[in-house]
Protein backbone atom coordinates (compact mmCIF):
# COMPACT_ATOMS: atom_id res chain seq x y z
CA UNK A 1 0.00 0.00 0.00
CA UNK A 2 1.35 3.13 -0.98
CA UNK A 3 0.08 6.52 -0.34
CA UNK A 4 1.15 9.92 -1.48
CA UNK A 5 -0.42 13.58 -1.18
CA UNK A 6 2.22 16.06 -2.73
CA UNK A 7 1.55 19.35 -4.65
CA UNK A 8 4.47 18.19 -7.43
CA UNK A 9 3.50 16.51 -10.52
CA UNK A 10 3.56 13.26 -11.12
CA UNK A 11 4.13 10.94 -14.52
CA UNK A 12 1.42 8.44 -14.33
CA UNK A 13 2.64 6.72 -16.76
CA UNK A 14 5.69 5.99 -15.16
CA UNK A 15 4.12 5.37 -11.50
CA UNK A 16 1.54 2.69 -13.19
CA UNK A 17 4.16 1.22 -15.01
CA UNK A 18 6.49 1.31 -11.73
CA UNK A 19 3.16 -0.35 -10.31
CA UNK A 20 2.79 -3.24 -12.55
CA UNK A 21 6.12 -4.38 -12.61
CA UNK A 22 7.06 -7.64 -11.37
CA UNK A 23 4.02 -9.17 -10.20
CA UNK A 24 3.11 -12.17 -10.83
CA UNK A 25 0.55 -13.18 -8.16
CA UNK A 26 -1.76 -10.46 -9.86
CA UNK A 27 -3.69 -11.36 -12.38
CA UNK A 28 -4.99 -7.98 -12.94
CA UNK A 29 -4.34 -4.11 -12.35
CA UNK A 30 -6.94 -1.32 -12.47
CA UNK A 31 -5.64 2.20 -12.74
CA UNK A 32 -7.40 5.61 -12.57
CA UNK A 33 -6.39 9.24 -13.39
CA UNK A 34 -8.15 12.15 -12.46
CA UNK A 35 -7.26 15.35 -15.05
CA UNK A 36 -8.31 18.76 -14.36
CA UNK A 37 -11.04 19.71 -16.95
CA UNK A 38 -12.28 23.00 -18.54
CA UNK A 39 -15.91 22.73 -18.51
CA UNK A 40 -15.69 26.33 -20.34
CA UNK A 41 -13.13 29.41 -18.94
CA UNK A 42 -11.31 27.68 -15.84
CA UNK A 43 -7.84 28.95 -15.65
CA UNK A 44 -6.82 27.10 -12.61
CA UNK A 45 -7.54 24.96 -9.93
CA UNK A 46 -6.28 25.39 -5.98
CA UNK A 47 -6.95 21.97 -3.83
CA UNK A 48 -6.57 22.63 -0.34
CA UNK A 49 -6.23 20.18 1.89
CA UNK A 50 -6.37 19.37 5.81
CA UNK A 51 -2.44 17.79 6.51
CA UNK A 52 -2.66 14.83 8.64
CA UNK A 53 -6.12 13.99 8.26
CA UNK A 54 -5.29 13.63 4.49
CA UNK A 55 -3.01 10.90 4.84
CA UNK A 56 -5.15 9.29 7.87
CA UNK A 57 -8.18 9.45 5.49
CA UNK A 58 -6.91 7.90 2.22
CA UNK A 59 -5.12 5.24 4.52
CA UNK A 60 -7.76 4.18 5.93
CA UNK A 61 -9.86 4.18 2.75
CA UNK A 62 -7.21 2.21 1.08
CA UNK A 63 -6.54 -0.47 3.88
CA UNK A 64 -10.28 -1.19 3.85
CA UNK A 65 -10.23 -1.39 0.33
CA UNK A 66 -7.88 -3.69 0.52
CA UNK A 67 -9.67 -6.11 2.98
CA UNK A 68 -12.81 -6.03 1.22
CA UNK A 69 -11.63 -6.91 -2.59
CA UNK A 70 -8.59 -8.85 -1.51
CA UNK A 71 -6.17 -6.34 -2.70
CA UNK A 72 -2.61 -7.76 -3.14
CA UNK A 73 -1.63 -4.21 -3.22
CA UNK A 74 -2.66 -0.59 -4.18
CA UNK A 75 -1.76 3.03 -4.62
CA UNK A 76 -3.28 6.37 -4.34
CA UNK A 77 -1.19 9.32 -5.22
CA UNK A 78 -3.85 13.04 -5.14
CA UNK A 79 -1.80 16.24 -5.64
CA UNK A 80 -2.89 19.62 -3.76
CA UNK A 81 -1.75 22.95 -4.52
CA UNK A 82 -2.68 24.93 -7.69
CA UNK A 83 -3.24 22.89 -11.36
CA UNK A 84 -4.22 23.99 -14.42
CA UNK A 85 -6.53 22.15 -17.34
CA UNK A 86 -4.94 19.17 -18.72
CA UNK A 87 -2.60 18.28 -15.45
CA UNK A 88 -3.34 15.12 -13.47
CA UNK A 89 -4.59 15.30 -9.89
CA UNK A 90 -4.21 12.14 -8.48
CA UNK A 91 -4.33 8.36 -9.49
CA UNK A 92 -5.43 5.30 -7.95
CA UNK A 93 -3.79 1.64 -9.36
CA UNK A 94 -5.18 -1.87 -7.52
CA UNK A 95 -3.93 -5.11 -8.17
CA UNK A 96 -5.66 -8.22 -7.14
CA UNK A 97 -5.90 -11.76 -8.66
CA UNK A 98 -8.82 -11.49 -11.17
CA UNK A 99 -10.08 -8.49 -12.77
CA UNK A 100 -13.62 -8.05 -11.15
CA UNK A 101 -12.42 -7.18 -7.53
CA UNK A 102 -9.41 -4.94 -9.49
CA UNK A 103 -11.58 -2.93 -10.97
CA UNK A 104 -14.28 -2.68 -8.13
CA UNK A 105 -11.76 -1.19 -6.00
CA UNK A 106 -10.73 1.22 -8.17
CA UNK A 107 -14.69 2.54 -7.70
CA UNK A 108 -14.67 2.01 -4.12
CA UNK A 109 -11.28 4.26 -3.38
CA UNK A 110 -12.58 6.81 -5.87
CA UNK A 111 -15.86 6.97 -4.48
CA UNK A 112 -14.75 7.23 -1.07
CA UNK A 113 -11.93 9.56 -1.73
CA UNK A 114 -14.35 12.12 -3.48
CA UNK A 115 -16.26 12.87 -0.23
CA UNK A 116 -14.39 10.92 3.02
CA UNK A 117 -10.68 12.28 1.65
CA UNK A 118 -10.54 15.63 3.03
CA UNK A 119 -9.63 18.45 -0.22
CA UNK A 120 -11.50 21.07 -1.33
CA UNK A 121 -11.43 22.52 -5.27
CA UNK A 122 -11.83 26.10 -5.83
CA UNK A 123 -11.86 27.34 -8.93
CA UNK A 124 -10.61 30.60 -10.81
CA UNK A 125 -12.09 31.56 -14.26
CA UNK A 126 -12.79 35.14 -16.01
CA UNK A 127 -15.82 35.40 -14.06
CA UNK A 128 -14.15 35.01 -11.06
CA UNK A 129 -12.93 32.84 -8.19
CA UNK A 130 -15.58 29.69 -6.57
CA UNK A 131 -15.49 27.05 -4.48
CA UNK A 132 -16.70 23.69 -6.06
CA UNK A 133 -19.85 22.53 -4.24
CA UNK A 134 -19.61 18.55 -3.18
CA UNK A 135 -22.71 16.82 -5.18
CA UNK A 136 -25.51 14.79 -3.51
CA UNK A 137 -24.56 12.02 -6.13
CA UNK A 138 -21.07 12.26 -4.26
CA UNK A 139 -22.93 11.14 -0.81
CA UNK A 140 -25.66 8.73 -2.78
CA UNK A 141 -22.41 7.11 -4.55
CA UNK A 142 -21.33 5.13 -1.14
CA UNK A 143 -24.70 3.80 -0.58
CA UNK A 144 -23.64 0.62 -2.84
CA UNK A 145 -20.88 0.22 -0.62
CA UNK A 146 -22.85 -0.15 2.52
CA UNK A 147 -22.27 -3.78 4.36
CA UNK A 148 -24.38 -5.23 7.09
CA UNK B 1 -6.71 24.57 24.90
CA UNK B 2 -7.72 23.14 21.64
CA UNK B 3 -6.87 23.51 18.21
CA UNK B 4 -9.44 24.59 16.04
CA UNK B 5 -8.76 24.76 12.31
CA UNK B 6 -10.86 26.21 9.57
CA UNK B 7 -10.43 24.67 5.63
CA UNK B 8 -11.89 26.70 1.98
CA UNK B 9 -15.11 28.74 2.65
CA UNK B 10 -15.01 28.65 6.29
CA UNK B 11 -11.49 29.43 6.50
CA UNK B 12 -11.97 32.23 4.57
CA UNK B 13 -15.39 33.87 5.89
CA UNK B 14 -13.77 33.65 9.38
CA UNK B 15 -10.47 35.03 8.17
CA UNK B 16 -7.38 32.59 9.77
CA UNK B 17 -7.03 29.15 8.89
CA UNK B 18 -6.00 27.91 12.89
CA UNK B 19 -6.51 29.30 16.27
CA UNK B 20 -5.79 28.29 19.81
CA UNK B 21 -9.04 28.75 22.03
CA UNK B 22 -9.73 28.37 26.00
CA UNK B 23 -12.60 27.04 26.26
CA UNK B 24 -15.00 24.81 28.82
CA UNK B 25 -17.42 23.90 25.90
CA UNK B 26 -18.29 20.16 26.40
CA UNK B 27 -19.06 19.68 22.77
CA UNK B 28 -18.53 20.48 19.30
CA UNK B 29 -21.92 22.10 19.44
CA UNK B 30 -21.39 24.29 22.60
CA UNK B 31 -18.15 25.51 20.93
CA UNK B 32 -20.16 26.68 17.71
CA UNK B 33 -21.92 28.40 20.10
CA UNK B 34 -18.96 29.83 21.98
CA UNK B 35 -17.26 31.13 18.35
CA UNK B 36 -21.00 32.56 16.56
CA UNK B 37 -21.41 34.83 20.11
CA UNK B 38 -17.91 35.61 19.75
CA UNK B 39 -17.77 38.17 16.36
CA UNK B 40 -20.33 38.20 13.43
CA UNK B 41 -17.46 36.43 11.24
CA UNK B 42 -18.07 33.93 13.39
CA UNK B 43 -21.60 33.74 13.26
CA UNK B 44 -21.77 34.02 9.50
CA UNK B 45 -19.57 30.88 9.14
CA UNK B 46 -21.56 28.49 11.40
CA UNK B 47 -25.27 30.45 10.09
CA UNK B 48 -26.06 26.49 8.32
CA UNK B 49 -24.49 23.75 10.17
CA UNK B 50 -25.96 21.69 7.58
CA UNK B 51 -23.64 23.05 5.29
CA UNK B 52 -20.58 21.71 7.52
CA UNK B 53 -18.40 19.17 8.42
CA UNK B 54 -16.26 18.62 11.76
CA UNK B 55 -13.46 16.33 12.07
CA UNK B 56 -11.93 15.67 15.90
CA UNK B 57 -8.64 14.90 16.38
CA UNK B 58 -8.60 14.42 12.40
CA UNK B 59 -11.21 11.85 12.36
CA UNK B 60 -14.83 12.97 11.15
CA UNK B 61 -17.45 13.54 13.80
CA UNK B 62 -20.73 14.79 14.80
CA UNK B 63 -21.69 17.93 16.37
CA UNK B 64 -22.83 16.53 19.66
CA UNK B 65 -18.88 14.77 19.77
CA UNK B 66 -17.70 15.62 23.30
CA UNK B 67 -14.99 17.62 23.57
CA UNK B 68 -12.91 16.45 26.99
CA UNK B 69 -9.72 15.43 26.00
CA UNK B 70 -9.62 16.52 22.32
CA UNK B 71 -6.46 18.50 21.33
CA UNK B 72 -7.82 19.58 17.68
CA UNK B 73 -11.15 20.18 16.00
CA UNK B 74 -11.73 21.51 12.31
CA UNK B 75 -14.32 22.77 10.56
CA UNK B 76 -14.71 22.50 6.94
CA UNK B 77 -17.59 22.45 3.97
CA UNK B 78 -18.11 18.64 2.42
CA UNK B 79 -15.31 17.87 0.51
CA UNK B 80 -14.55 17.47 -2.96
CA UNK B 81 -11.84 15.53 -3.48
CA UNK B 82 -10.80 13.25 -6.82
Amino acid sequence: MDIRVQAAPFDFGAEAGAFARGRRDAGAIVTFAGIVRDDGGLARMVLEHYPGMTERALETIAAEATRRFGLLDCLVIHRHGSLTPGETIMMVATAAPHRADAFAAAEFLMDYLKSRAPFWKKEFGADGAAWVAAKDADETALDRWAQD
Amino acid sequence: MIDVLYFAWVRERIGLPKERIETAAPTVAALVEELSAREDRYAAAFADLSALRVAVDQDLADFDAPLAGVREVAFFPPMTGG
